[in-house]
Order: C-alpha cells, then structure tokens, then sequence
C-alpha cells in the first residue's frame, strides 16, 4: 500500500459515514429550512421569528444557559482542584461525583420533578418541618422563578461533571514545577490559581465550555419534565413545530438558528481563549 | 547578608531516611555545591532550604533568621528548577517579572529590574516572546534573569544545566559563575556532574546516601577526599586503589614496592593515588598495559596492577601498546591512605 495514501484510506470510512449520516441529512434540513411553496424562500424564518414565543424561547434558553455554564464552570474549577490536591480516593470521588453524567436528562428532569412536586420531597420535608401548612405547587404558573430555579438546578447536578472531567485531565497536564517556581516567587495560592491553573488550561477550558455552551442551547427533556409548557425554549418550540403543528420546514429554519447560535459561541470561545503561538505547554 | 545554617536537618520519606542530620554553614556570598549522585538526597536538602519540602527534624536559618517555617516566598530565596520552569504562557519579560510583580512593585521598577537582568543574560532582544519560541540555552538565560530579577539573598539551583548540550554547558557555566559573583548571593547548586561542581564551587558538599561526607573547597576535596567514597566519585578517571599490608616502621607493601605511609597500628590499608600522578620511570609498580586511548592531551592506559586495574594519565608523545609491562612511579606526595573499614582517609 502507497504510503502516502494510507491516511486518507484509513479515515475513508469515518468520512463516508459522517457524508451519510451527517452530512447529507444537515443538507436536507437545510434545504427544507429555505424552502417554500415555490423554490427558495426565507419565508419559514419569517414565521419561526415572528412567532410570538420565539423571544421568550430564545430568552429562556440563553439565560439558562447564561447562569448555568457559569456555575458549572466555577464548580467544576472547584471540585477539579480539590480532587487534584487529593492524595487517596481520588478516583473514587471522581466516580461519585460523575455518576449523574449516566442518568439520562429526561430521567434527571423526573428525579428533579419527584423534588419539587405538589407531593414531592420539598413539600414534604418543608411540613415536616411546619414551615408550610399544605403543600404547594412550586412548578405552577404562579412560580415562573422557582420553575426556572428548578431546571437551573437539575441542569447544574446533571451536567458538571462533563466539564469536571475535561477539567481535571487538563489540570493534570499542568506539570508541578509551574506551581512550585510561582510559589517560590511570591505567588499566593489564590494567584497560582488565576496566573498559572487558568491560563494553562485555555485548551480544556475551550473544550469544556464549547461542549457546555452548546449543549445548554439543546437543553430539551429537563425543561419539558419541569417547567412543561410554562418554560418555552428552543428545543421545545422545534419538537412543538415538527410533532405539534406539524411544520417540519419550520423546525428546519428553527434547528438551523440553533445551529448558528452555537457556532457563534464556539468562535467566541475559541477567540477569547486563545492561546498565542508559540505559548502552549 | 545571608549566611545559611542548615542545623541537625534530617528528612524521612514515609521510611526511607533520605537525609541524616545534616549540618553546614554556607557563608555570605559563599557559592556553595551539592555534589553526589542521583538519590543522594542533595535535591531534598536544597528544596527543605528553599520551602518546597518540610525537613522531618531539624532547622533552617537564613541571614540570622530561623526560616523553616516560613513560605519560600518569605525566605529571601529565589530559584533556577532542573528544567527551567519558564512560564509557557508568559512572555520572557513577564517571566523575569514574575516574582516582582507578586510584590506588587510599580510597573517602572519592574521594567528596570527586568531589563538590566536580561541585559545581564543577553536576552534583551528576546523580552517579547513565548518560552515555545526559544532554545534550551536561552530557557536556561530567563530562568536564571527571573531568579536574579528578584535581587535575592541566596540563589538556589537545582542541576540547572543538566538539560543543555556539553558545549552549551560549558559556556553557561563560565558565564553564570561571572554573573552570580557580581550579584554577591549566597548560591546553593546542586549538580551530578563532578567537573561543573569543581568549576563554579568556593566549596563543595560531596553528598551520599543523606549525608554530607566531605564539605571543602573543590582543591581540598580533589587532592584530600575524606573518605574512599569521595576519592572514587570526584575525579575523571577516578583515584586508583590498592591493597597494602604492613612493612614496619611506617613502611607499606604495594604491589611489591615498599613505600612510605602512615604510622597506624592497622593489618591492611588501601594505598591511593590518582591517574595523573603518576609517571613511567626506571623502576616501580610493575603494570600490565591492557588499553589505551590517546586522548589528545594525554594517554589514558587501564593496565593491571597486582591484579588489580589501575588508570594512568601519562605522557601523550609515549607509545603504549596492549601488553607492554610498564614500570609506573606514584608521585610520593600525592599519595593519600585510606582505612579498609572504615574508608575513611588517615593521615
């Protein structure tokens, strides 16, 4: 076999099947997104934007994501940084604390549903406790805030560990010379964590938050098991368009928004995070 | 000023004692070497004086001050790490400013605090780039230039140059020696290699299995080694040995001659002299030429003597073969004497 060839014969099969089962289908939806009753047409954005709950949707969805990844970041930061200073049982504290990452976000968004129900464990715990006389319905119409306090939680105890994971294996390539020249030269732990931890681990920061940020824009089944229809956002509004009104050219336009969005946010990321030339490990 | 005194320092590794009571005074100004070999506990004594490791027992004082409880950022210290430890994300100017800057100094001192270091290093041209972007030697400059930003007390050097090439060494060497003297620090450097240690030392601290065996200036160790341990580990090729039994009055047999010693009460002592000193004459030891390698300056010849293998450097304009008997002749006053049981030098 030609030497040269060999790579690309090796990725030929993985190519032809992201072309199969990637590629081609994104052209159809794209396709199906611009078109209308006659050929091109931008019509079905028209309808996805004027849409009266298309800025609620967009909202939600880009608050969530504005509260949650932050938190997400700075817990992981935090729980990364004590796992790596552990000495003993550190697997085993990885393992617990990424045991959420094997629930499904349906079954989170339930688990979090048996918490906050009429009947749930809040409800429960808070009379026991005769803070309240009768139970209430925290996930009502009533509550928009707790509703939103809700999936923010779910989302936090079901997705961090993604990025503690990255997170950890990032500071671990860190080598220990780095803290223990800044030690020597004056560097307080709080500053060998700002000037050393954070700036070296630009590549896995990349990576965790551009997997955060983009699956916060998809978030779908936490949403649809706690907030139902009282919290729209734009994973609910495409499966609403495709399975509810049955307007597959509209989820089309809407999937491709989505799409845009997270693009976006990766070339910000990627941006912002950049590590110069010539300035990596 | 800062003298150094490391008191009854020992460190003990979950079980494994790698150093015992260590005791030395490294004077003001002083350029002091840890020399030994890999394990011998030279790193760990170095970093229990810079802060990074915490002696089981024992005290550290610097310039007059018990400092082992304190952080290494308050010890006065600053340090060059084995393998540079240069900030890949920084530039080399923010490297050298570095610890300055966590003293929160004004931004023009530190500008010319980090100017006049790299000048000092010749890297002046190099202030904007990225550690990726530089050569090993040049790595070496900033990490030395952000320990000398710091115009510290006492300079600590864990095997600085071990990761550069020979030649590169070689002028690293000569040019940190320049710098550090001008700087009047106190210098600890650990190193494995004999020839830097000789080369840069006021005194040396020959180190084995955590203990400190000889602490003298590199020409005292080189010509007085305390123990048959420094006499074999400083030196290349090492100091020769041979048996020697008692002929009376202060007189030994070695190798058949009869030779001037010391006056001990003692069946066996080992006679030692090392390959320089010695040269070819009419009569002496007689030795069996095994190799030679002409080493341009000189002719290294391994031969046997009594059995046992002995170095010479002789005369490079000689013509020694494989087989040739030699009668070797030691230079009677370079000749040291070293007890079998204890391997302690006596006089």
């Amino acid at each position: 076999m030609n030497a040269r060839l060999l790579p690309y014969m090796l990725i030929l099969p993985v190519t032809l099947f992201l072309g199969v089962f990637f590629l081609y289908p994104f052209v159809l939806v794209a396709q199906q997104a611009f078109s209308g009753s006659d050929g091109f047409s931008m019509a079905n954005f028209r309808d996805v934007f004027s849409y009266w709950k298309f800025p609620i949707s967009l909202k939600n969805t880009l608050l969530l994501a504005a509260i949650v990844v932050p938190v997400q970041l700075a817990l992981s930061l935090l729980m990364a940084t004590m796992v790596s200073k552990m000495k003993k049982g550190r697997d085993l504290v990885l393992y617990v604390w990424t045991i959420p990452l094997g629930i499904s976000d349906l079954a989170a968004g339930i688990i979090w549903l048996a918490i906050f129900e009429q009947s749930g464990f809040l409800n429960s715990m808070m009379s026991g406790l005769g803070v309240i006389d009768q139970p209430v319905n925290f996930l009502s119409y009533q509550h928009p805030g707790v509703i939103f306090l809700a999936i923010a939680l779910a989302e936090i105890w079901r997705a961090t560990a993604i990025m503690l994971v990255i997170i950890v294996a990032g500071i671990g390539l860190i080598p220990k010379e780095y803290y223990e020249a800044a030690e020597v030269f004056g560097a307080s732990p709080w500053k060998r964590f700002t000037k050393i931890t954070l700036p070296m681990l630009r590549p896995s920061l990349q990576t965790a938050l551009i997997l955060r940020v983009v699956l916060a824009f998809e978030v779908f089944a936490v949403v649809a098991a706690l907030g139902g229809t009282l919290m729209p956002v734009l994973m609910g509004e495409i499966y609403a368009y495709q399975f509810d009104l049955l307007n597959s050219n509209a989820a089309a336009a809407l999937a491709l928004v989505v799409l845009a969005l997270s693009i976006a946010f990766t070339v910000i990321i990627l941006r912002v995070l950049r590590v110069p030339k010539g300035a990596s490990i | 000023m800062a003298q150094i005194q490391i008191k009854n320092v020992a460190k003990n590794f979950g079980g494994y004692q790698a150093l015992h009571d260590i005791n030395l005074t490294i004077e003001d100004q002083e350029f002091m070497v840890l020399l030994g070999a890999s394990g011998c506990g030279k790193t760990t004594l170095l970093r229990i004086v810079a802060g990074l490791e915490t002696a089981t027992t024992g005290e550290v004082w610097i310039g007059g001050k018990r400092v082992d409880h304190l952080a290494p950022k308050d010890r006065g210290i600053a340090m060059v790490f084995q393998n540079y430890a240069v900030f890949p994300h920084l530039t080399v100017f923010e490297n050298i400013g570095f610890g300055l800057r966590m003293q929160k100094m004004s931004n023009e001192e530190v500008t010319r605090r980090v100017e006049r270091t790299a000048g000092l290093m010749h890297i002046d041209q190099l202030l904007k780039r990225y550690s990726g972007e530089l050569s090993g030697g040049q790595r070496q400059r900033v990490a030395v230039a952000r320990a000398l930003a710091m115009e510290p007390d006492v300079i600590l050097m864990d095997e600085p140059l071990s990761n550069l090439d020979a030649l590169l060494r070689l002028e690293m060497r000569a040019e940190l020696k320049g710098v550090l003297a001008e700087s009047k620090t106190t210098a600890i450097y650990v190193t494995h290699d004999q020839v830097e240690a000789m080369s840069l030392a006021d005194r040396i601290s020959v180190m084995h299995q955590g203990k400190i065996i000889q602490a003298a200036t590199p020409i005292e160790v080189y010509r007085n080694p305390a123990a048959k341990f420094v006499a074999g580990f400083i030196g290349n090729p090492p100091m020769n040995f041979l048996d020697a039994t008692p002929a009376g009055d202060g007189k030994w047999t070695v190798a058949g001659q009869v030779v001037d010693g010391p006056r001990v009460n003692l069946d066996r002592l080992q006679f030692a002299i090392r390959p320089e000193d010695i040269q070819l004459a009419e009569q002496g030891m007689s030795a069996t030429a095994k190799v030679v390698e002409p080493l341009g300056a000189h002719l290294l010849v391994t031969c046997h003597v009594d059995g046992t293998s002995f170095r010479a450097v002789l005369d490079s304009d000689l013509t020694v073969r494989p087989g040739d008997t030699l009668m070797l002749s030691p230079q009677p006053d370079r000749v040291r004497w070293f007890d079998p049981e204890t391997n302690l030098a006596v006089a």
